[in-house]
């Protein structure tokens, strides 16, 4: 059977600066940041011929082929489910140019969560189905859908405040270290943590992400191609999405066990096809919208056992020089909160050896999309 | 009052309607499988059974009785209905006949009670509770409203 492993890699990325409020539209910032991500590769716009993206991206191709130059499009290609569509674009494009479908593929996402409206405030359109089961009765967002399953798994596992600011403290030390993370400068202690205000208890602002303005963008090629580009490729080793049977979404609370999650799935697939393993992974990037998804994911990947993810977060074991260093931008917690798009990018620039939290030697990457909903996972590698 | 300033209501679809409509009448139903050989109980509802793929179906009478399986406290910023009662309790009830099905609600003090009428202190994870039904809309359970299900805690 043909196979995608190693058989393309991300040859460019791109991004515009991240900050609560940018003055320019989503358009712009996504054009900025797909024109700088062909520029780091060497590829010319014209050169494009294959797009990816996700269904809640408000720019769609048209608009960007047009405004960049590119040439005649042969694949294009959204994903749903909001965050956990980030890697599957890799894996669409990955797909298109290894099956003769395009040669150079974009993927981008250009959000102003920062300055715009947040989708729970909403209540004028129709809302999923799911929703009538849950919003009335004042789940509106997505932080009160995931608290209910934070506190069931503290609950049923011993998972603590704690585990959930080891969390949060990594993110924000990589971020101090990264000066394009809105968080660069401003430390975060146990203190502040605990005492901060609650936003659906179990959880505290600190355990929800930031929101942001800002882009990103990466190039994709063929192996063979990337080789000749300027940049040391990153090579796309596995790639899969995650569906579960049963699965019903952000508020997933009606299959028989609501904390094993798209991540199990998505790591069947991606571990199937890979030629390593978890304990191989030299620094993962793992979808951070809010602080219980990394406890929950680190089981889901693989890395520890089911109910090990707060325990494993203990001992500064995602920190640099830890067991598993994680989120080394400083996330959608600390770095920017862009859909997970930045965990990719974050992810090329160790591979490159050029993070500002380098992991020395860095070899394997793992990228996760958003826990919790559909999903999508990949394993990178030079 | 704009919609913002209102409670939301469900916003029910075509699989979901039965479910409404008994709860309007008091009684807290839930869609099974209607072939002989299945029977399995399904939430939320759907067209066809998953197990069996049969398109027939019935509405099964629960008890009421359930338990918490999990909470939050939401707090603000919330949609201003929301607020003006935060923080308050949204919880999730597992069924005592089908503990895989599992209803998100609120626990009050009473069926028409705030959604903060209830100590959050008091909430703990397997308590026991059982439904109550609450007409909520504009003019109560009338066109344009609906009757939530919601919980109130055993002794």
């Amino acid at each position: 059977m043909a196979t995608l492993k190693d058989a393309t890699a991300i040859a460019g990325i791109g991004q515009t600066g991240f900050a609560k409020r940018l003055p320019e539209s989503e358009k712009t910032l996504a054009c900025r940041a797909i024109l700088a991500a062909l520029d780091d590769a060497g590829i010319a716009p014209s050169e494009v011929d294959g797009f990816a993206s996700y269904t809640m991206e408000e720019t769609d191709e048209v608009e960007v082929a047009k405004a960049i130059g590119a040439g005649d499009v042969t694949f294009f290609s959204k994903v749903g489910y909001g965050g956990g569509g980030s890697c599957a674009t890799l894996g669409h494009l990955a797909g298109a140019i290894a099956t003769g479908q395009a040669s150079v593929g974009v993927a981008w996402r250009s959000r102003k969560r920062g300055s715009g409206p947040r989708p729970w405030k909403n209540t004028a359109v129709q809302l999923p189905a799911p929703a009538q089961w849950t919003r009335p009765y004042g789940l509106l967002r997505p932080a009160d859908e995931i608290g209910m399953l934070a506190r069931r798994y503290m609950h049923e596992y011993g998972a603590t405040r704690d585990h959930l600011f080891n969390v949060a403290l990594a993110c924000r030390n990589r971020a101090n270290q990264n000066p394009a993370a809105i968080m660069y400068d401003r430390p975060l202690t146990r203190e502040m943590y605990m005492t901060s205000r609650w936003i659906s208890e179990p959880l505290c602002l600190f355990d929800n992400c930031l929101e942001t303005d800002g882009a990103l963008a990466y190039v994709i090629v063929s192996a063979e191609r990337a080789r000749d580009c300027r940049q040391r490729p990153v090579y796309l080793h596995s790639v899969a999405q995650g569906l579960p049977a049963q699965h019903h979404g952000m508020v997933n609370y009606w299959n028989d066990d609501p904390l094993t999650g798209p991540a199990w799935t998505a790591a069947r697939q991606l571990w199937k096809q890979a030629d390593f393993g978890p304990d191989d992974i030299d620094v993962a990037q793992i979808y951070d919208a809010f602080t219980p998804l990394v406890p929950l994911s680190l089981e889901g990947y693989g890395f520890c056992g089911r109910g090990e993810g707060g325990a494993f977060t203990e001992g500064g074991a995602l920190e640099s020089g830890g067991r598993l260093p994680v989120n080394t931008g400083g996330g959608g917690l600390s770095e920017a909160y862009v859909h997970g798009f930045n965990l990719i990018t974050e992810g090329v620039k160790q591979l490159r050896g050029t993070s500002t939290a380098q992991v020395p030697d860095a070899a394997t990457c793992l990228v996760t999309a958003g826990e919790g909903v559909p999903t999508s996972a990949v394993l990178l590698r030079n | 009052m704009t919609v913002n300033d209102s409670p939301l209501l469900p916003v029910v679809d075509e699989d979901g309607a039965p479910f409404w409509e008994y709860a309007a009448r008091g009684e807290l139903r839930v869609q099974a499988c209607a072939a002989p050989a299945c029977g399995e109980l399904r939430f939320p509802p759907r067209p066809c059974c998953p197990h069996c793929g049969s398109f027939d179906s019935a509405w099964r009478a629960m008890s009421g009785r359930g338990r918490l399986w999990s909470y939050v406290i939401p707090h603000p910023p919330l949609l201003p209905a929301y607020a003006e009662q935060a923080p308050y309790n949204a919880v999730l009830v597992e069924l005592v006949e089908a503990p895989h099905i599992r209803l998100a609600g609120n626990v009050v003090a009473s069926a028409d009670a705030p959604l903060n009428s209830v100590d959050p202190g008091r909430l703990r994870i397997g308590a026991p509770v059982r439904a109550v039904f609450c007409p909520v809309g504009p003019d109560g359970d009338a066109e344009g409203g609906a009757t939530l299900v919601r919980w109130l805690l055993e002794r």
